[in-house]
């Protein structure tokens, strides 16, 4: 069974402020008009993704191609809508995008893809290539000496695939200190909970034995994210996984810790209704 | 051919700073004189595939130009969504070297034989795919690569294969060498079939019946042209490749002449391996000639074949 960390007894209990609420309703409108979207594992995300790009990533919406910006992979690319709000609502693109959200005309899939998006570094969505691509980032940085950062988000469903554990040991070996992997742990994966579909535990020992510094919090906490993500590498020389306990469809009563809200396909009257009560007009 | 390929690989770093190599676990002391003078540009990343072909990806994303090595089947088969959507869907100039293209491991049994990497690798959008025949248009090709856009599987042969390509022939990706001008019948082949298909034409040549030669060393992007003016007034085209008979060089060729021609086909004979694996050991050659695709066995070939297109109907032979 999961151990019950207080980070994750936290993560149940956090209250969202404004902003949070803002940009859940931004990711749930965009399902609204698509009839579709992975919601719980967006709504996870969205403080990660949230303090990634208000307050840690160095990046100009205006030049997204600029090669002293810090990359951010979204690994568990099917989280793509916390992606998504945040970017258009950095002016990486319009937010009237979200609207189309996979669209016949839109840019934006219910997987994100490099080349479409402004702003998405990588074409993701196939489990377990993030952190190996963000590898090849960094180290690319460390051989042309740019003193870029990179940031893989990943899930705690997508650290089932071994090819996350040997791109955590390139990472290890290379030393990759501008590595940093966040890691979604809702402890939901789409079947249902981890510690039935695949036990991950003891996860924190896991990342630290592959040659990670470790650092665990409840990942809706945005000051407490803030004060890590802006403190990494937390150890010199070793590349930094941070485990953000977190609970799926976050801000959302009906969806929180429920496997139904993993992928929706159309949400009812009474599921709008919900939707309305617990983050506002949207 | 490999170790021309690996020395290439040198040179190619030497005159430009992209140019990385990267080997899962290759043999003790490959490249070593690269490694010396390199070494942060000869990477040895351990039998971690899926994740090589990730980590060349972002390499290759901030400009890098690597040139990833190890067994065919690993890179092919272990790795093929990695390929597909880190290489090919970002569509980055990572090179592929797969050592032991075909029947090269033909003593350690099918886990290591490559009898299908054709036909996955040129399925995928974006993918070029290249036989070279020998060590010197291994080396010519190798010279083509620094500035190809996209991803490039480059399929190799074992050393000591007979050197048959000329250098005034030299060498573009996308080109089909023209090896003998064709008679009553078109051979096209790829990689080291080309040698057998030499000796095979002189063994037709001596029963009357005049051979022409196609080299296609490029299986992806076929060369449409080269082919459909080769096959001007020739009687039957016979396509020899290592490989099975499903999506390699001989399904290309059938391909394109449908999509060109779509009536009036020559007759064609598709000489490949068969559809199964190999449960034979021995050596490369000997599982080519227990095949049918010693010279002997494709002259043979050909020459029924020959006869049977003069009495019937142009026709599509299976294997």
């Amino acid at each position: 069974m999961i151990q019950i960390s207080p980070h994750a007894e936290a993560a149940l209990t956090c209250t969202l402020d404004e902003r949070s609420l803002y940009l859940r309703r931004l990711v749930l409108g965009s399902v609204r008009s698509a009839g579709r979207g992975h919601v719980g594992p967006a709504l996870s995300l969205i403080e990660m993704v949230r303090v990634l790009y208000d307050d840690v990533l160095r990046i100009d919406p205006n030049n997204p191609r600029d090669p002293h910006r810090d990359r951010a992979i979204l690994s568990k690319g099917h989280g793509c809508l916390a992606l998504y709000a945040l970017l258009a609502d950095r002016g990486f693109f319009p937010l009237s995008e979200l609207e189309g959200f996979c669209g016949s005309d839109s840019i934006l899939g219910g997987h994100p893809e490099y080349g479409m998006v402004p702003g998405v570094e990588a074409s993701t969505g196939a489990l377990g290539h993030g952190l190996s691509i963000g590898v090849g980032l960094a180290l690319a940085a460390r051989m042309r000496e740019r003193s870029y950062r990179t940031f893989v988000l990943l899930g705690d469903g997508e650290i089932n695939e071994g090819s996350v554990w040997e791109a955590a040991m390139g990472a290890a070996k290379h030393g990759l200190d501008n590595l940093v992997a966040l890691i979604d742990y809702n402890k939901l994966q789409s079947y249902g909970p981890t510690d039935y579909v695949l036990p991950l535990e003891p996860l924190a020992d896991k990342w630290r034995s592959f040659g990670f510094a470790v650092q665990e919090l409840n990942g809706h906490d945005v000051g407490a994210l803030r004060t890590i993500l802006k403190q990494v590498p937390a150890v010199p020389g070793k590349p930094t996984a941070i485990i953000c306990h977190t609970v799926k469809g976050k801000g959302l009563p009906a969806a929180e810790s429920n496997a139904d809200w993993h992928h929706k396909n159309k949400l009812t009257d009474s599921e709008l209704d919900a939707i309305r009560v617990a983050v506002g007009d949207f | 051919m490999r170790n021309t390929a690996m020395n290439m690989v040198h040179k190619l770093a030497a005159r430009d700073e992209r140019v990385l190599y990267i080997g899962s676990d290759p043999g003790a002391g490959t490249l070593r004189a690269m490694s010396k003078e390199f070494p942060k540009r000869h990477l040895i990343e351990g039998i971690s595939e899926a994740h090589i072909i990730g980590m060349s990806a972002g390499l290759a994303m901030e400009g890098f130009v690597p040139y990833v090595n190890t067994i065919a089947t690993f890179l092919t088969r272990r790795c093929y969504e990695q390929v597909a959507v880190d290489l090919c869907l970002h569509n980055l100039p990572v090179r592929l070297i797969a050592n032991g293209g075909g029947l090269v491991y033909a003593p350690l049994g099918p886990t290591h034989q490559a009898i299908e990497d054709i036909a996955i690798m040129r399925a995928l959008p974006n993918m070029t795919v290249v036989c070279p025949c020998d060590a010197d248009e291994a080396a010519r090709l190798m010279e083509k690569t620094l500035d190809w856009t996209g991803p490039i599987y480059i399929r190799l042969g074992k050393g000591g294969d007979a050197i048959v390509s000329k250098a005034e022939h030299g060498f573009e990706i996308g080109k089909a060498v023209l090896m003998r001008p064709p008679g009553d019948v078109l051979m096209v082949t790829t990689g080291i079939m080309l040698q057998r298909a030499i000796a095979a034409a002189d063994l037709l040549a001596a029963q009357g019946i005049r051979t022409g030669i196609l080299h296609m060393h490029t299986v992806k992007p076929l060369d449409t042209e080269a082919l459909l003016h080769a096959i001007r007034g020739i009687k039957l085209l016979a396509t020899l490749e290592e490989h099975v008979p499903s999506g390699g060089l001989g399904s290309a060729v059938a391909e394109t002449l449908i999509d060109k021609l779509g009536s009036g086909l020559p007759a064609m004979l598709r000489l490949s391996l068969p559809d199964r694996f190999m449960h034979n050991y021995g050596s490369q050659d000997s599982l080519l000639k227990k095949h049918g695709l010693a010279p002997s066995a494709i002259a043979t070939s050909i020459e029924h074949a020959h006869a049977a297109s003069r009495t019937s109907a142009p026709q599509l032979h299976s294997t």
